[in-house]
């Protein structure tokens, strides 16, 4: 079947619904495709809350965020990307406000902030409270929220349908081809511009707070036509995951007044950020909770978990601003904040990396100014570079606000301005391929056996400390990975919801992900934010102060080509010159 | 039909925790195949603490790559997985092992009920998500906003705390005797949703969805059977905010 709109954004998350909601007022015909239900997406589980200088609780300045937010990414953040943020992201929280977002609320009836992680006022004196949250189900409200605005919008959705392939043809998106799940079919869309917002590939990883269709398909297919991928090397593991499951537990429970506690009972952070202590950046309470581990301070039975401490703090804050964590926390671990010790470790999180984009969201094909025109990435799966080497919490809900607006409204214009590109023929080949492969494999390979190798060998090898011995044998592992996937065959033979084809083509986006992460992270022999090699201790601001682009050879199996772009170490009004980073 | 057993675990505990020894029966039905829906049977280990998801995951992954049903977020946020577990409906992924089999038991499990099976566990959601729709699930105000947020007292935004809680997993809905036996009953969630609206003090189209809700697919079909709060997964008092609609329809304000 064959599709047409000016406009098609894939995704139907945080970023996806504001860049459709956008498209939309911009009097151009929008559609949105979604591998799952919107209200499914995985913008819903974010708990902690939206970070913006509101100065609602004590008094903050956006120049206040725009720095935390530079030094929190090591100084690899684009400054002039963290300066339109921090601007942007106070309007977009009012407007969310406005579109009906049930905010918490101060007793003066404005919305609620509290304090999160690398958040300071004063450029780094003090933590400061400037989370905007609803309870602790944030990320949900603005999922509810956005969906709730595109229905009044009455946007189009195709819903469970799977994007297989970009269609680019000399430097320029023409559409893209998606499997409807429901029938099998494969579709045609035609579009003068597409927006990518697909989300981040955190399956990967064993451990996890990320859902199981967070499998990095769209960064994928860009990787697979020789476009590349920007800073893959940095991954965030966000320290609180619930012990072996990797539930989310949010920074927020810091943020409230949550003590990280070792085996002894000591509050160890004091030790590792002084200043901020518990409220320190993810990147390094993740370390130093991997530290307490290793020097053998953990709790549990196999003392790979430490604690937080909520037990002193008020049930009713515990049971209404944590009420989600409360409840996750007795439900998989019979366990209750109230009066338990929470016990938890590191889980993999969130891709600062991903498809790289200028400011306006529009996607770029090498590290030296080129684009793909019409085609736009917002929120975890695109790189503005706003994140830069160690994203802070909350700046994910303010990205795919700020962001998935900007490509919206980027796109729609750029769409108001130009004719429909011509149709490659048979636009449908090479999905088509894909399909055959899988159902006609040459062996008898199963896809979660592989799925289990990729997750545990990326977990041990590629997570939060690194070193070039662990990451060369990976590099190794998954070239086997991807041998034994040429030998998988779906044994399923229906064409309706054949979820089994689907799982089988998500392995191999996953495979590509993980080789583009691998790839980086062994070519970048320094310390910065989440990249931590044991072998490279230090930050190398001579060598390294500059972004990673990571291209697939094709014309080489399993090869990875590195080159680089700079950093943009200004902002437009404001610039923050490196310093090592101490809290 | 038997199929053989295989070690379910891929979540959290020790190597310490006795495995259970379970047989999982599921309802299968493939429309291009099957005239009528069957029982098949497969053993499985598990531990007590791994979640019926782990589970019906194991059978997909390693047993029967055909089952299918829907599941993403794996920790009760999205949604994706409300099945028949047991006879009740529940999150697969919120419900632990432990809680609904002992050693050598069986976990029954089946799609969601009043909905058509598209395929094993997954069932056709739009009617559903038409019944949403139904009620202007959107906030409304239009008069010019403020450069700032609109001011609203915690007591006041306390009020959604239930009703925005909601994820729109239709355990409530399709538990309901009166959605079974009349589809045009637009149901617990739907009114779950009118009520985030209807009690919210910024909103300007109470009226309207009032309205809405008294009309005879609207609130006065529920009977107060109390299926809908006891399958909601996130303990929210459905049937309690259902009686607040009501009260307000009746005296034509919130």
């Amino acid at each position: 079947m064959h599709h047409r709109y000016d406009v098609l954004v894939v995704g139907a998350g945080g970023a996806g619904l504001m860049a459709a909601l956008y498209a939309a007022k911009g009097n151009v015909s929008v559609a949105c495709i979604s591998k799952l239900y919107p209200t499914r997406s995985h913008t819903g589980a974010a708990q902690g809350g939206i970070g913006a200088a509101l100065g609602n609780v004590q008094e903050d300045h956006w120049e206040w965020h725009m720095f935390d937010t530079v030094k929190g990414g090591d100084y690899l953040t684009d400054q002039d990307a963290a300066e339109v943020f921090a601007k942007d992201i106070i309007d977009a929280v009012y407007e969310l406000e406005h579109m009906g977002l049930p905010f918490s609320r101060t007793p003066e009836g404005k919305i609620a902030q509290r304090k999160f992680g690398g958040h300071t006022r004063d450029f780094g004196k003090a933590a400061v409270e400037r989370s905007c949250y609803a309870k602790d189900r944030t990320g949900h409200m603005i999922l509810q929220t956005l969906y709730q605005q595109n229905v009044k919008a009455g946007t189009t959705f195709f819903n469970e349908f799977h994007v297989t392939d970009l269609l680019i043809e000399d430097g320029r998106c023409q559409g893209l081809v998606a499997y409807e799940l429901s029938t099998g079919e494969l579709h045609t869309f035609h579009a003068k511009a597409v927006i990518l917002a697909a989300g981040g590939y955190g399956r990967v990883f064993k451990i996890t707070s990320n859902a199981l269709t967070l499998t990095g398909d769209l960064m994928s297919i860009y990787y697979r036509k020789g476009l590349p991928l920007e800073d893959m090397e940095f991954y965030q593991f966000h320290p609180t995951g619930l012990a072996k499951l990797g539930i989310l537990v949010t920074e927020g429970i810091r943020g409230e007044g949550g003590i990280l506690r070792n085996d002894s009972g000591e509050r160890f952070m004091e030790r590792y950020a002084p200043t901020i202590k518990d409220l320190a950046p993810r990147d390094i309470v993740s370390r130093s909770i991997i530290t307490e581990i290793r020097e053998g301070r953990g709790v549990g039975r196999d003392k790979d978990a430490v604690n937080i401490d909520l037990t002193h703090l008020p049930r009713e804050v515990i049971e209404g601003k944590l009420a989600e964590i409360t409840d996750l926390a007795r439900t998989y671990l019979g366990m209750d904040p109230v009066k338990d010790l929470v016990p938890i470790q590191p889980t993999a999180h969130y891709a600062m990396g991903g498809i790289p984009t200028n400011l306006d969201g529009l996607c770029l094909s090498d590290g030296s100014g080129g684009t793909v025109e019409g085609l736009y990435a917002a929120g975890e799966q695109a790189c503005v570079s706003l994140h830069g080497a160690n994203r802070l919490g909350t700046n994910s809900l303010g990205d795919l606000v700020v962001f998935g607006r900007r490509a919206g409204i980027a796109a729609a214009k750029y769409a108001r301005q130009v004719e429909y590109p011509d149709m490659p023929e048979g636009a449908q080949r090479e999905s088509v391929d894909l399909f055959e492969r899988l159902r006609n494999g040459s062996g008898k390979e199963n896809v979660a056996a592989i799925r289990k190798d990729l997750q545990e060998s990326m977990m041990n090898n590629v997570g939060i400390f690194r070193n070039g011995k662990d990451m060369a044998a990976q590099v190794e592992i998954l070239k086997e990975l991807k041998a034994r996937y040429q030998g998988v065959t779906v044994s399923d033979p229906s064409r309706r919801y054949n979820s089994e084809l689907i799982e089988a083509m998500e392995l191999g986006f996953m495979l590509d992900c993980a080789e583009a992460m691998t790839a980086s992270a062994l070519n970048r022999t320094e310390s910065r934010g989440a990249h931590d090699r044991e072998d490279f201790t230090e930050r190398n601001d001579t060598d390294w102060l500059k972004h990673t682009m990571a291209y697939k050879n094709l014309n080489k199996a399993d090869d990875v080509i590195i080159g680089y772009k700079p950093v943009a170490l200004k902002g437009f009004t404001r610039a923050f010159e490196p310093k090592p980073r101490v809290y | 039909m038997t199929q053989t057993t295989a070690q379910a675990s891929s979540a959290p505990v020790s190597a310490s925790v006795p495995m259970l020894q379970l047989k999982v029966k599921v309802l299968r039905f493939d429309p291009e195949k099957d005239k009528k829906a069957y029982w098949t049977t497969y053993d499985v280990e598990a531990q007590p603490g791994d979640r019926v998801l782990d589970v019906i995951n194991h059978i997909k992954w390693y047993l029967e790559p055909s089952l299918t049903f829907r599941r993403s977020c794996m920790h009760g946020i999205c949604g994706s997985d409300a099945m028949l577990i047991n006879g009740r409906n529940r999150l697969a992924c919120k419900t632990l092992v432990r809680d609904v089999a002992k050693n050598g038991g069986t976990i029954t499990v089946e799609p969601i009920r009043g909905l058509k099976v598209e395929k094993d566990l997954l069932v056709d959601m739009e009617p559903f998500f038409d019944s949403y729709k139904a009620i202007m699930p959107y906030f409304i105000n239009e008069s010019p906003a403020p450069a700032a947020e609109r001011i609203q007292s915690e007591e006041e935004a306390e009020r959604m705390a239930h009703s925005s809680n909601c994820i729109l997993c239709a355990c409530c809905t399709t538990s309901c005797p009166i959605f079974w036996v009349n589809g045009s009953y637009l149901g617990p969630a739907a009114i779950v949703q009118a009520h985030r609206f209807i009690f919210d003090t910024r909103d300007e189209a109470t009226q309207q969805r009032l309205g809405i809700m008294n009309q005879n697919t609207g609130v006065w079909r529920c009977r107060t059977a109390y299926n809908c709060t006891e399958a909601c997964p996130r303990d929210i008092p459905i049937t309690q905010l259902i009686e607040e609609v009501k009260r307000a329809v009746m005296y034509g304000q919130a």
